[in-house]
């Protein structure tokens, strides 16, 4: 009898909580991302040609590759299945422009991965989006070739520099995405298309990119100088790196809010960031900056949209943890 | 190697207590000026020069400085050394003064030179004083050169004027601004920290301050400890300053009451008259 009653117990599984989980893991989720972002990708090489490719290839390979190193030489348990390298490097090569050379994608993908990623202690530590903040590094260190838009079969200047200096715009080519840009974000529509699968797969939802653009909205039809202007508005939203931004950089789980209350503040910001610095920066764009000092206030957000748990009240939270 | 020794203080301010790597002390000049290794050494010798006789001349008077006022009185040393420096740049090396520009002013608040003082020139004699003035010095300007010539290299290409990277290199603009001076200065950092961990390794004594120190100042209980960053009633609770200043006192009264002997001794002898 002792002993029965013994494997009885041992046949008990002991664990701590939580006891109910979702079988959604890292690799699925980055996984749909990565097919969220296919018709983005696709219609970058469509449009600027087989090089898009291969800016695609090298900056996934080097981001991939550089993630294995740390964790290899660092004898740290080896995380690149979860697949968030393959995500940054997709995400920074859809943030270039065709022509650059190909070392400054691999480069910009070390920066990511090493300095941004690992040395903060690898997914989930990062303080800022890599792929972003790879970007913004390329950009400052070789201003000339990250924003050398001009190809083969584009020649002018990006639509949004087009309507910064008060040009008139094609907007159903912008909308298709057949207009000079990086190789990710000139397509309106594909991106669209990636970001309803996101939604529908239940990936990201619509509250920082809908505070966003909303914001975004609000702000160029009080500053832009053209008053409420449906074209100008379209041109806006469809130029530049907004849709890819919205939807695929600031929903970045590891670098948003999670409250929710925090994410519609930090739409609004973010919105609020991009139109200041298209408006009256020097430069058309704004996106990848916006995004990245957004990131760097999350910690401020959260702190202020921290919920209440049920049956305190607010100002006696603060007198019992504030010191 | 023992304590207050001349080579012993050259030594801890280079490698053990580097203001730099190790201290993170001047941290506003050293990610400001850094931006080639020219600029990094012309800061770092600037400072030690006003580092070296600030703490010459504040180890001097550390007697005479009530405890209470002697941060000003530190503040009013350094400032006239500094503004003697900066005159003598203004008029010998005008390029240099317009590179590094509103820093040379801002030594007089750097908090190296403040934190010696407070921590070592205020509790030691002159000599040692002179000589950890100069260690911090030249630690300081080894480290603003190294982070200046990496920067450089990097975003120039260039070191010291001279271009050395091949003809095909790239220079990456981000290094020689802003944020280039916390990427080098942090990877410098963890290089010097690998090297210690390894002569650690070895058996070389490489820390900052003597065993037992937990480096945290605020909650050790050593108010006496020379190695002591801040704190406000240090001399009065450091049993080693009191005894000194004690026997000193007694010694005074001594010399006052033997005086005092010889003056009534003197009266005496002209009453006797």
């Amino acid at each position: 009898m002792a002993t029965e009653t013994e494997n009885k117990e041992i046949s008990y599984k002991v664990s701590s909580n939580p006891h109910v989980r979702s079988k959604a893991t890292t690799g699925g989720i980055m996984l749909l991302v990565i097919i969220a972002l296919m018709p983005a990708t696709g219609f970058g090489i469509y449009n600027f040609g087989i090089r898009a490719v291969l800016v695609v290839a090298v900056s996934i390979a080097s981001a991939v590759l550089t993630e294995f190193l740390f964790n290899l030489i660092l004898k740290k348990k080896q995380t690149i299945f979860d697949l968030s390298a393959v995500v940054t490097g997709l995400l920074l090569a859809l943030n270039m422009p065709v022509s650059i050379p190909l070392w400054m994608p691999a480069l910009g993908s070390v920066f990511a991965i090493l300095v941004v990623k690992m040395l903060f202690g690898g997914i989930g530590q990062n303080f800022m989006n890599p792929a972003l903040a790879a970007r913004c590094f390329l950009l400052i260190s070789f201003p000339s070739a990250m924003t050398n838009f001009a190809t083969d079969v584009y020649t002018g200047a990006t639509p949004l520099a087009a309507l910064k200096a008060g040009e008139a715009v094609n907007i159903s080519d912008m909308i298709i995405g057949k207009t000079a840009g990086t190789i990710g974000e000139t397509s309106l529509i594909a991106i669209v298309i990636g970001a309803c699968f996101l939604i529908i797969m239940g990936v990201i939802d619509l509250k920082i990119p809908g505070c966003y653009i909303l914001s975004f909205v609000v702000f160029i039809s009080i500053f832009g100088g053209r008053g409420i202007d449906p074209a100008y508005i379209t041109a806006q939203l469809a130029g530049g790196g907004i849709m890819l931004g919205a939807f695929f950089m600031a929903t970045d789980y590891v670098t948003r809010p999670i409250t929710r209350w925090g994410q519609i503040i930090y739409g609004i910001f973010l919105g609020v960031m991009t139109g200041i610095f298209r408006i009256f920066g020097p430069s058309a764009e704004g996106v990848s900056y916006a995004i990245i000092i957004g990131n760097l206030i999350v910690p401020l957000i959260e702190k202020i949209t921290k919920p209440t748990p049920f049956g305190f009240k607010r100002s006696e939270l603060k007198q019992k943890g504030g010191k | 190697m023992k304590e207050n020794k001349i080579t012993e203080r050259l030594f801890n301010g280079l490698l053990k207590e580097n203001p730099t790597f190790v201290l993170a002390l001047g941290m506003c000049p050293t990610l400001a000026v850094t931006t080639s290794a020219m600029n990094g050494l012309g800061m770092g010798l600037t400072t030690m020069v006003v580092l070296a006789l600030s703490n010459l001349i504040i180890s001097l008077l550390r007697e005479f400085i009530p405890n209470r006022v002697r941060i000003p009185a530190f503040i009013v040393i350094v400032a006239s050394f500094v503004t003697m420096v900066q005159l003598l740049l203004e008029a010998y090396l005008p390029s240099l003064n317009t590179a590094l520009g509103v820093y040379i002013p801002l030594i007089v608040v750097n908090c190296i030179i403040l934190g010696r003082a407070e921590s070592y020139a205020y509790h030691n004699p002159p000599l040692p004083s002179l000589f950890d003035g100069i260690g911090m010095g030249l630690g300081f300007s080894v480290a603003l050169t190294l982070i200046g010539a990496v920067r450089e290299i990097l975003g120039t290409g260039n070191v010291f004027g001279f271009h050395i990277m091949p003809a095909g290199y790239t220079p990456i603009n981000i290094f020689v601004l802003a944020p280039g001076a916390f990427f080098v200065l942090a990877a410098l950092t963890a290089v010097q920290n690998a090297i210690k961990k390894k002569a650690a390794a070895k058996g070389k004594d490489v820390s900052k301050v003597g065993s037992g120190c937990t480096e945290d100042c605020s909650t050790c209980g050593d108010k006496g400890c020379t190695k002591r960053f801040y704190d406000a009633d240090a001399p009065e609770k450091n049993p080693v300053i009191n005894e000194a200043k004690e026997s000193e006192a007694k010694e005074s009264e001594v010399k006052e009451t033997e005086a005092k002997e010889e003056e009534s001794g003197v009266k005496e002898e002209s009453s006797n008259e």
